[in-house]
């Protein structure tokens, strides 16, 4: 890292400008599509960073000797190694920088809390009380840049070992798991459960804030690195982890991801038009159902609640209006102030015309001689005090109560592991929760077997299932030597 | 991509596939259910499995045609290929020598007790089967079913075959000349809905087979969601097979109409198949 920061280029660029003239420089603004036009399309909202704004913001950086900034993230990308790379106008170097350590940079670019990781440990948020240095806007720029370009690099892979590993779930933790192993020389297959590869960010995150050309883009590279990926295959089912043993695979990797989707089993939650988060994302990203040539159907809701205040309540009720929702609201029972949320997306959000109905908690859902929900019973909330996740926790309102018309429910408040896995795998540790029980180097109660992402954090974001995937790996290879 | 390597016609709306899945084959167990997409922009829709060929590698579905996505399955030919089959899921029957076991079947829900039938009969049950159809023709699989029954009563709503009467007739009859440890349906709903009540009323045990709408198959979505013993269960995880007393029939009588609309609406696809 240091020899890297003290090549001749980076200390000419860094006595090119001025900290000062640096630090005057202004954060740099993400190019949007506007709200009225985009609430109704399914095109992606972030438009990405021109050149020359990439240029600008890349000025900003300050190339510091201790880069907080890299502590926040958690794989541990080399940030000022690729900002820099932007500065001087290497964009092909700058994400070959970013693919060293993430598999997957064009989508952590866009789905990353950077306001929570790498951006909040910024010099510039730290000791100058100032915007941070876009990382996340220059990650995805440079990743962009690069696809765009038609000159993908492939990482150097070392020379096989012979040894094969398999991959339970193709999402982010399994995907980041495969590229390092694969750049380690191992021969990695990935099994999926779905007809799809990708995981959450293909049945999960919509297309307007993560494009599956995106997503397929990083797996065909994967293939490049010499990656093997079977789908509809059902480790625990189709074929038991015993199997993979016999057929010589020397580690397997669980990333199974979250499976049974959270009610809050209140009355007339099983009413038509009352489904979870889950359902309704994967019916309209992976199933397509709102194209007319889809099999899959969807109901099309006009007055469409989303009970949570998470990203993937966000990314419900945003879909919701893209698929001609009227009304569309959030119904959550805490305030604003303690939505898991990326900042990025409430702010779309409201932009978009989605109403907060923050400090509201469902209590029944009325249906029609049909079965269709037609009213939700909604109980109003007050902050109390905080709880053990250190957020203030809602209390009742004695009496306070509204009744919505509503035609569809979507309630996104979390899930369990899924419980595939775990139930067919005879010895394996498992906690209470149903997630798989690991030690530091993500390694279970069956050495051979390793886990990350939700079906070890029970429900997490992209970034961490990543950064599971990069630690397996590395304690995989040094438990196989 | 799995390929059809046989196919019967059952009768104009019911065929037999036989598809090749050699993994799933050497897997499954009575009572497993498959997923299954047909083109590109196919729908995920369950199947449980009739029956398989581990040297073969091929797996047997019945399939009526209801929708879009049933129908077009059931125009496939031999030598078409299937776009994704996956499995096997779902929870496989609990076997055991309970003693003498009735099992009703109705419509294409009689394919698939026919494994069940098959392992039962090998656990050492005295198997009574109960087929019933709206008529001759809607009968499937009668002469497979006698030869692991020690006993096949056949009800047609019109009288064409067997006895004229209801699938609830035929169990009747049964348990009023002797002694049931055990009952097993699978059949739409409402039938099962009626097995329900009938078996309740005399208290014997009884297990029913859900069919319900999915999407992935695996826990993941809750399509499939249902009221069992008033709590909520997932059919493709917990299921398929519940405690029929417990089942609330009338809320999944309601949860399979969610998209009946659409689904007409969708039928003009089938001719462009």
């Amino acid at each position: 890292m240091a020899e890297d920061r003290n090549v001749a280029w980076r200390e000419d660029l860094r006595k090119g400008l001025s900290n000062k003239e640096r630090t005057a420089i202004q954060r740099v603004k993400m190019n949007e599509l506007e709200p009225a036009y985009r609430a109704r399309v399914r095109e992606e909202v972030n438009q990405g960073l021109t050149k020359e704004q990439a240029l600008v913001e890349a000025k900003r950086c300050l190339d510091c000797p201790n880069p907080t900034c890299m502590t926040g993230c958690p794989v541990s990308i080399n940030i000022p190694g690729f900002i820099k790379n932007i500065e001087r106008g290497e964009i092909l170097e700058a994400a070959k920088v970013l693919k060293e350590t993430s598999a997957l940079p064009a989508v952590c670019g866009r789905v990353c809390p950077q306001e929570k990781q790498c951006e909040s440990q910024c010099f510039y948020k730290l000791k100058l009380k100032k915007d941070a240095v876009g990382i996340g806007y220059l990650e995805r720029f440079a990743a962009d840049y690069e696809r765009e370009s038609g000159m993908i690099s492939v990482p150097e892979i070392k020379e096989k070992n012979g040894k094969k590993i398999a991959v339970v779930g193709s999402g982010p933790a399994g995907l980041s798991f495969a590229g390092d192993m694969a750049k380690m020389g191992y021969s990695v297959t990935v099994f999926e459960a779905l007809h799809e590869i990708g995981g959450v960010l293909k049945y999960g995150i919509p297309e307007f804030r993560l494009p599956n050309k995106v997503v397929d883009v990083e797996i065909e590279n994967l293939r490049k690195m010499g990656v093997t990926f079977i789908k509809d295959c059902i480790v625990g089912k189709t074929i038991s982890i015993k199997d993979l043993e016999e057929d010589g695979f020397k580690g397997v990797f669980v990333a199974s991801g979250a499976g049974l989707p959270r009610f809050m089993n209140i009355s007339g939650e099983n009413l038509i038009g009352v489904m979870s988060s889950n359902e309704y994302l994967t019916r309209v990203n992976l199933m397509d159902a709102a194209n007319p040539e889809s099999d899959t159907p969807i109901n099309k809701g006009h007055n469409v609640a989303v009970i949570g205040g998470g990203n993937t309540a966000m990314d419900s009720v945003r879909t919701a209006l893209r698929l001609g929702a009227d009304r569309a609201m959030i119904v959550y029972r805490r305030s604003e102030e303690e939505m898991p949320a990326r900042l990025e997306e409430v702010k779309h959000a409201k932009e978009e015309g989605v109403e907060f109905m923050t400090l509201h908690n469902p209590i029944e859902y009325i249906g029609d001689e049909k079965g269709r929900v037609v009213k939700m019973r909604l109980q109003k909330m007050q902050l109390g005090e905080p709880d053990a996740s250190g957020r203030r926790s809602p209390i009742e309102i004695p009496g306070a109560i509204e009744e919505i018309d509503v035609d569809e429910v979507i309630v996104s408040i979390g899930v369990s592991p899924n419980p595939l896995i775990p139930s067919s795998v005879e010895g394996l540790q498992v906690s209470p929760k149903g997630t798989i029980v690991v030690n530091e180097g993500m390694q279970s109660s069956i050495p051979m077997l390793f886990a990350g992402g939700d079906i070890v954090r029970g429900g997490a974001t992209v970034i961490l299932a990543m950064g599971d995937g990069r630690a397996a790996a590395a304690a995989m290879d040094k438990y196989l030597k | 991509m799995n390929k059809i390597v046989s196919k019967e016609n059952f009768s104009e709306n019911v065929v037999k596939l036989e598809v090749e899945a050699p993994l799933i084959a050497k897997s499954r167990k009575a009572g497993h259910f498959v997923i299954v997409r047909v083109g590109e922009k196919g729908e995920r829709i369950p199947l449980t499995i009739a029956a398989s060929d581990t040297q073969k590698g091929t797996i047997t579905l019945v399939v009526q045609k209801i929708g879009v996505s049933s129908t077009k399955l059931c125009n496939l030919n031999v030598g078409d290929e299937i776009t994704d089959v996956v499995g096997p899921l779902g929870k496989a029957t609990h076997i055991e020598n309970f003693g003498t076991v009735v099992c009703a079947g109705g419509g294409v829900g009689v394919a698939p007790m026919l494994p069940i039938v098959e392992a039962l009969k090998k656990a050492g049950n005295r198997v009574i089967t109960v087929l019933a159809a709206r008529n001759k023709s809607l009968v499937i699989l009668e002469d497979q079913m006698r030869k692991f029954s020690d006993e096949v009563i056949i009800m047609t709503d019109d009288g064409s075959s067997g006895k004229k009467g209801l699938v609830t007739n035929g169990i009747e009859e049964v348990i009023n000349r002797e002694k049931v440890d055990l009952c097993v349906t699978i059949g739409p709903a409402i039938m099962m809905k009626f097995v329900a009540l009938l078996t309740k009323k005399y208290e014997i045990p009884t297990v029913a087979s859900l069919n319900t709408i999915m999407v992935d198959g695996t826990g993941m979505c809750g399509a499939c969601r249902v009221t069992v013993g008033g709590k909520t269960k997932f059919v493709c995880v917990d299921g398929p097979e519940f405690d029929a007393h417990q089942v609330d029939f009338d809320q999944m009588l309601m949860r399979l109409g969610a998209y009946k609309q659409e689904e007409q609406a969708d039928m003009y696809k089938v001719s462009k198949q």
